[in-house]
């Protein structure tokens, strides 16, 4: 039987600006069955996403295909008109991209642009569509399948947005589907259901797919075969398991080694105590009118508390849609909160940014999630810094050139890139300049938000890198907000577990792995991918029997008050978490946790 | 200037470009022609092209060419000037409705709804009927029917942009309203503001050249493309240029503009 996709001695050329070209993927063949799943794994800039869009017929401007093959179901893509190509996107072979965020239009509903694909093609009608919709949402583990349809992009989470654009790409049963790093924006828990409900769905189906990833582990979860690229080119190819366990080339040697968790932790927590830079306290976010309790309809964030030293780095972590990013939006002043007080300096801070002093803003910066839209693409990156630069110092002409000179040497990056456009670099590199921009104004604390979320391993950990050193070079403190456990516990001096909106664990990170734990954080250490096939279908199999069967959680009238993670949390008492609210509990030389019975963690989930 | 070229040509705004060129037309075609527009040059009616009139004479025996050149003039300008108008205050409105508070959304929602629901051919008519027929009063009425479109296209722009990240960030900063609008949001919606502003144009000529054609639009002496049309009517039956030519002028403009603002959408 011949191969669904079969691409043979791909070559592929591209120019910057008035440059002569360049090689972007030379001579790369590869070839899977139907049914099968092949992974691409290499760093940015490796060529894998330009490989994979290749496979749709889509070449990046200023780039185009010099030579070689490429066939997919049937159809040689190499050689179809702009037209064909068009429509066999979709109906053949479609695609989920890297970043759903920007891949919504903001002002129409979920349901009308899921299902605009599928209109597009006639494949069924609307009705059946939205129902076929509805059972891939649910597939697809997103709450509320029923009605999440009905609701607008800006209102979900990063994670649930991934999804959502899986599901888009799923609608129109395609017998071939691309993934561009579809997990990398999950935390772990939810990155077990997704994954599942993919290999549920593919096996289902028959799919073959091409899944693009820099995290091995997922590869050893999902995929059949690998191929690793680097500058365009193949280094290995073969069975997952035969790249992941005797890896031939040095380059996938050097890539297995990155994954391997490192830490950073210098002897910083064995400093003197410092006082409190920032104190969260009892902090309540939400959407929507206020009810008559004074709380907002939908609050999201609920009774936070916590506080960061000065120079120390405190890691958020939980799942999406958990609250993160509206915590760090609420920290910044970019979203009214309803209840509770922030001090900065022990100095109250209002909840609209524009009410707080210039210096209040200067010391508080925040790098935000989404690498591709922090950067105004209409300016050059070096106008960009001038601007934060004379904002905050107001500092103009040659004071502000070598002000971002420094700021771009500080993020390791060369000064002439500062008259290059956003869309001229790449994700690691953009990701830099959204921190050097926060670090113009020369702040006390940064909160990140995300900030590795999209990037490679090897660009992740330069970035951790960076911070570490500007944290013990500048004292910067900082939020690190995450859903990478790994790089939380190799970088943080302190944790907050952030659960449905309540801070269910904050202690020291040099706690977590031993000791007493709230039953999330040991779940979510439980979840961390292992480098072993197989390792996703018990661990989902542990995850369903622990789950509280859906309909015991119907009869409980389900108070507020209780625990938040009641209906998942595998130690529950029934008779004293289904009825009395937790209470906050110090470990003693550990965490504080919202919950009846810390639970030790098992030397079994130690990584 | 060769470096503006080079920026036109990368970002494909050819009908930037092509708007320019009928701009210079409009500006400078009239001094092209030796003939006066409104002189009665030959005593033969509808006369077929020759050497002295080369695109022959009009129902009065006057050149062709040279009320071409000037009917062009009249339309390009008029409909530039009003979609100026139109662009530029639904644009401000657009993006007053997704940068200040939200009654004034609600507000111009509800105004520019209203607007779109009435024909536009109707509401010219009754301003027209009121206010006359002064290019002021044409201006304006074509500024005001297209406004509500380019409100509608600008606030969805401008709400787009507004929810990326780096508006936020600048928010975040303390940064003006002003600021804002200006530096983060108007840059990036050049590109298909630039679209929008031609379909407008489009618009605009279509409707100034209804509503001369009906004898409510520019009145003579001036002249203008859908006038011409009309006043050679009559030439219709001789197969004359003084009407087809105007004619196929409308055409050529629209199409024109329209096909390359598709290849510029097309390939951003
Ligand atoms: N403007 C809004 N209106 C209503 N609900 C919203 C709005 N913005 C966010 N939400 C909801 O609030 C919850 C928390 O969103 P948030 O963006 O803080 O999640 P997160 O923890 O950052 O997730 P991720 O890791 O996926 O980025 C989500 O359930 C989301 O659907
Ligand atoms: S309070 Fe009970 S249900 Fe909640 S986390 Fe603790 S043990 Fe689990
Ligand atoms: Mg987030």
């Amino acid at each position: 039987m011949a191969a669904t996709i079969q691409v043979d001695n791909l070559e592929i050329v591209g120019r910057r600006g008035k440059g002569t070209e360049l090689p972007i993927v030379c001579n790369v063949s590869f070839s899977v069955q139907r049914g099968e799943m092949l992974a691409l794994i290499g760093e940015s800039g490796s060529g894998k996403t330009t490989v994979a869009l290749s496979l749709l017929g889509h070449i990046r401007k200023g780039c185009r295909i010099a030579g070689g093959t490429i066939r997919v179901a049937g159809y040689d893509v190499t050689a179809l008109t702009s037209h064909e190509c068009r429509s066999i996107r979709g109906r053949v072979i479609s695609y989920v991209a890297q970043n759903a965020g920007s891949a919504f239009n903001p002002a129409l509903s979920i349901m009308r642009q899921v299902v605009e694909p599928a209109l597009v093609h006639r494949t069924l009608p609307r009705r059946d569509l939205e129902a076929r919709a509805v059972s891939l949402f649910r597939a697809l583990a997103l709450p509320d399948p029923e009605t999440i349809g009905e609701r607008y992009p800006g209102e979900l989470s990063g994670g649930q947005l991934q999804r959502l654009m899986a599901a888009m790409a799923l609608m129109t049963d395609p017998e071939v589907v691309v993934f561009d790093e579809p997990t990398t924006a999950l935390d772990v828990t939810t990155q077990i259901e997704v994954l599942s409900a993919f290999k549920a769905v593919f096996a289902e189906r028959g799919i073959t797919g091409v899944y693009v990833t820099h995290d091995l582990s997922v590869v050893a979860q999902i995929a059949d075969h690998a191929v690793v690229l680097k500058d365009g080119a193949i280094r290995e190819a073969g069975t997952v398991s035969k790249i992941l366990f005797k890896p031939e080339d040095p380059y996938s040697q050097a890539l297995l080694a990155a994954a391997e968790p490192r830490s950073r932790q210098a002897d910083l927590a064995r400093q003197p105590e410092q006082r409190s830079l920032l104190d969260v306290r009892n902090l309540v976010v939400g959407y929507g009118q206020r009810t008559a309790a004074g709380l907002p309809e939908k609050v999201v964030v609920n009774h936070v508390s916590f506080s960061v030293p000065k120079g120390r780095m405190l890691g958020v972590i939980g799942e999406s849609g958990c609250g993160k990013s509206t915590l760090a939006r609420a920290i910044s002043g970019l979203q009214p909160w309803a209840a509770g007080e922030l001090l900065l300096n022990g100095e109250p801070l209002t909840g609209n940014v524009r009410e707080r002093t210039p210096d209040q803003r200067r010391h508080l910066q925040l790098v935000a999630q989404n690498a591709d839209s922090v950067l105004n693409p209409s300016k050059p990156i070096g106008q960009t810094l001038a601007r934060v630069v004379r904002f905050y110092g107001g500092l103009r002409g040659a004071a502000a050139t070598r002000r971002v000179n420094e700021l771009l040497d500080m993020v390791r990056l060369s000064p002439s890139l500062a008259s290059r456009l956003p869309s001229e670099l790449s994700g690691g590199q953009k990701q830099r300049i959204n921190f050097a921009r926060a670090l113009a104004a020369d702040p006390q604390i940064v909160l990140c938000d995300e900030i590795t979320a999209a990037l490679d391993t090897v660009v992740a950990a330069a970035i951790l890198d960076l911070m570490k050193e500007l944290q013990r070079d500048l004292g910067l403190s900082f939020i690190f907000i995450t859903h990478d456990l790994h790089a939380l516990q190799s970088i943080c001096d302190l944790i907050a577990v952030l659960y449905a909106g309540q801070a269910v664990e904050v202690g020291p990170a040099m706690a977590l792995g031993k000791g007493v734990h709230h039953p999330y954080t040991r779940l979510l250490h439980d979840s961390v991918p292992l480098m072993e096939p197989g390792w996703l279908e018990s661990t989902r199999i542990r995850r369903a029997d622990e789950t509280m069967p859906a309909t015991l959680l119907n009869s409980l009238s389900l108070d507020p008050e209780l625990c938040c993670f009641l209906a998942r949390c595998p130690d529950r008492v029934s008779g004293l978490c289904d009825r009395v609210p937790p209470p906050v509990r110090s470990v003693p030389a550990g965490p504080r946790v919202l919950c009846h019975l810390p639970a030790p963690i098992c030397s079994e989930f130690l990584t | 200037m060769i470096a503006m070229i080079e920026k036109f040509r990368s970002r494909h705004d050819r009908a930037l470009l092509l708007i320019v060129f009928w701009l210079l037309l409009a500006l400078f075609g009239p001094l092209c022609s030796s003939h006066d527009p409104g002189a009665i040059g030959s005593q033969s009616v509808f006369s077929a092209p020759s050497v002295a009139h080369l695109l022959g004479t009009d129902y009065l025996g006057r050149d062709t060419l040279a009320r071409l050149l000037n009917g062009i003039r009249h339309t390009v300008l008029l409909c530039f000037a009003s979609t100026l108008v139109s662009c530029s205050v639904g644009t401000f409105l657009g993006i007053a409705a997704v940068t200040a508070r939200p009654w004034v959304e609600a507000l111009t929602g509800r105004l520019a709804d209203g607007f779109l629901s009435i024909p536009s051919l109707l509401f010219a008519l009754l301003v027209i009927a009121v206010f006359g027929t002064s290019t002021t009063a044409l201006i304006v009425t074509m500024g005001v029917i297209y406004t509500p479109g380019a409100y509608r296209t600008s606030r969805a722009l401008a709400q787009r942009i507004a929810r990326l990240d780096f508006v936020t960030v600048a928010r975040a900063r303390g940064e003006s309203t002003p600021y804002i609008i200006l530096q983060e949001i108007l840059p990036n919606m050049a590109g298909p503001m630039i679209t929008d502003v031609g379909l407008r144009f489009i618009y605009s000529v279509l409707l100034l050249s209804n509503l001369s054609f009906l004898g409510i639009g520019v009145q003579p002496p001036k002249v203008d493309l859908g006038s011409m049309v009309r006043e050679n009517m009559l030439g219709m039956a001789y197969g004359s240029p003084a009407m087809i030519v105007p004619v196929v002028v409308i055409g050529i403009l629209t199409v024109g503009i329209n096909l390359a603002l598709d290849s510029s959408s097309g390939r951003r």
